[in-house]
């Protein structure tokens, strides 16, 4: 079988006739309802902690994220997360649940390798990046606008 | 009356947000390692901007539960550390705000491997 | 002449296949082909506390049940041929300690079982073994944790995915067998690679290497898919089954309805998270021993050639962006005038 450029570009197009579309509408609205009522939860907490624990707007942030994640990470260990994830996609793994589950879900898979390798040295195995990039950012972001107010 | 409209808003913003997620996930090659890691640095450059702490008033949760809150609350913790200890606080102040969303994921997920088997 | 064409082995004292046996887990025990199965395990860890150790479980005993079935114990097997998806293959290495047989590692990903039944075969048709065991493994969540994601992660996968088959299936080859299939001849594989990157199309890439094995079967045995009454591959799902068949159409090669696909055989649409149909290592091992094997038995086919088609990345690979090079083994099995259970 040839298997020089001419080729590759050939089976490029043969592919594009067989392999379906992925179906992008029902996926958003999946994603949305999900996604919505993921965030409509973390509302509901939000409120909960003024009302009932003295928090204001800018400090009931912390407590609520800690509640979500705490969910999503029994979720996880329950074994229902990844079924949610399959059919919510984006809508479960963009909220934070998502970060929480991607740390869970690692865990509890490396303990076969011990606590220390395993939990430990591979917990950020896939939620790494999110981190790692986030941070670099932020750092980026603020040198420029710490730059651009000193010297305007 | 408030709160009402927010519960709606933080519905639609963060379904919104995981839709423009979607959209990247399906329409490009982007793994979701990919499309989170864009997201975060998405809030991270908002916030910069100015247009994220808007977001959270006006949709609450929808704006604060979605990963691109953590790029937000990044560059927040930076600012506020700079503002009182010059260019170093930006380092120093990244992690400040964010620390309960990873302690907490931290923690709780090395309990769960304690606890848990995966199922497969 | 042993040497057929340019890739093709004949094997002139046809060898037999004395017995074979396939034991898979929950999901492939739910789907069509269950009852033609040795053994289902309806937990995936089979009482093991990892899932490396699983599949270690279920390779140790796909191969017990064909020494069983064979008559043949393990100080009578000259050599093993045997391979999985695992890095180093510490599947077959921990069950080779624990069979205690001369023991010869190969890797073909998805391809390794007709490649070490190729292998197998032509040792004892050369003499060098009165006895060959053939084996190989896969489970779905060593393959998950090692290729993809931790198992309880939530991604959402494509429609071009495909599910890793828990299972594991073995065979013996010997000289003498009344009453059992034979195997004439194998074509051994080229590597072949037209451009598929990513890990979720698995099917797509692998389907070129099948192309091209199964042509080059027809043009070194001079032989026409009227000789066969099933020709079938490994691996390659919906999705990678349908393009096969139109590269093998553009090279004036029409297979129709006998041509099946192993991975699509070995599970019903609406189970849960099957996609575009199985895959691994134990896909083609456990259709081919279990379910192909009873129905030869029943007089349903005379000749069948079985192609298993292997992915040859690894988790590295595709992260530095590198294509999916394939290859595809196929091998000539017989009924003659036998019959069995």
């Amino acid at each position: 079988m040839k298997q020089g450029q001419q080729a590759k570009a050939d089976y490029k197009k043969l592919q594009k006739k067989h392999v379906p579309k992925k179906p992008v509408l029902s996926n958003c609205i999946k994603a949305f309802l999900v996604g919505g009522s993921i965030c409509l939860l973390g509302q509901f907490v939000q409120q909960f902690f003024i009302a009932y624990f003295g928090f204001n707007d800018k400090t009931a942030g912390s407590p609520t994220v800690a509640v979500m994640v705490f969910i999503a990470v029994l979720l996880t260990g329950l074994g229902v997360y990844d079924r949610l994830g399959q059919w919510a996609g984006a809508g479960s793994a963009v909220p934070v649940t998502g970060f929480a589950n991607a740390m869970s879900s690692a865990a509890m898979e490396h303990r076969s390798e011990g606590l220390v390798l395993g939990v430990g040295g591979q917990m950020f195995k896939v939620a790494g990046p999110v981190i790692v990039f986030g941070t670099v950012a932020a750092f980026i972001v603020g040198l420029i606008r710490e730059l651009v107010t000193k010297f305007m | 009356m408030d709160i009402d409209i927010t519960f709606l808003w933080a519905f639609v913003v963060g379904g919104a947000i995981c839709v423009i997620g979607q959209l990247m996930m399906d329409l490009t090659t982007m793994t979701p390692a990919h499309v989170m890691t864009t997201l975060v640095c998405a809030g991270a450059v908002l916030d910069g901007l100015g247009l994220y702490e808007p977001l959270i008033k006006f949709a609450g949760a929808g704006a604060t539960v979605p990963i691109t809150s953590f790029g937000n609350a990044l560059v927040h913790g930076a600012m506020s550390e700079a503002e009182t200890n010059g260019i170093i606080g930006i380092i120093t102040g990244i992690f400040e705000v964010t620390s309960a969303g990873i302690s907490a994921a931290i923690v709780f997920s090395f309990f769960a491997a304690l606890l848990f088997r995966p199922k497969g | 002449m042993p040497l057929l064409g340019k890739q093709t082995w004949k094997f002139n004292s046809e060898p037999y296949l004395l017995a074979t046996a396939a034991v898979v887990g929950p999901k492939e025990g739910e789907g069509p082909l269950g009852e033609d199965f040795d053994n289902v395990h309806e937990d995936p860890y089979v009482g093991q506390d990892s899932w490396e150790k699983a599949e270690r479980r279920f390779f140790e005993e796909a191969c017990e049940r064909a020494m069983d079935k064979a008559g043949v114990c393990g100080e009578q097997i000259n050599v093993l041929y045997a391979g999985d998806l695992l890095n180093q293959i510490i599947t077959s290495n921990f069950a080779a300690r624990q069979l205690a047989v001369p023991f010869l590692g190969v890797f073909g990903a998805c391809s390794t079982s007709m490649e070490s039944l190729a292998l197998a075969a032509m040792t004892v048709d050369a003499g060098f073994a009165d006895y060959a065991l053939a084996a190989t493994s896969s489970h779905n969540s060593t393959a998950e944790r090692q290729f993809r994601y931790p198992t309880e992660y939530g991604g959402q996968k494509p429609p071009t995915s495909q599910c890793t088959v828990t299972g594991a299936g073995a065979a013996i080859v010997g000289k003498q067998g009344q009453n059992r299939p034979r195997i004439t001849h194998a074509t051994i594989g080229k590597v072949v690679d037209l451009g598929v990157i990513s890990p979720f199309e698995m099917g797509p890439a692998m389907a070129p290497a099948a192309a091209d094995t199964i042509a080059q079967h027809f043009q070194d045995t001079g032989r026409t898919p009227e000789d066969y009454d099933l020709i079938i591959t490994g691996d390659l799902a919906r999705i990678g089954h349908k393009l096969a068949e139109e590269l093998l159409e553009q090279q004036g090669i029409y297979l129709g309805d006998k041509f099946k696909d192993c991975g699509i055989l070995m599970y019903d649409p609406d189970q849960s998270e099957v996609f575009s149909g199985g895959s691994g290592c134990a896909c083609c091992a456990t259709v081919t021993y279990g379910h192909l094997m009873k129905r030869m038995g029943r007089g349903e086919f005379d000749r069948i050639l079985v192609c298993a088609t292997g992915a040859l990345l690894s988790p590295m690979s595709s992260q530095q962006g590198e294509s999916i090079p394939c290859i595809a083994h196929a091998v000539v099995i017989e009924r003659g005038e036998s019959t069995w259970t």
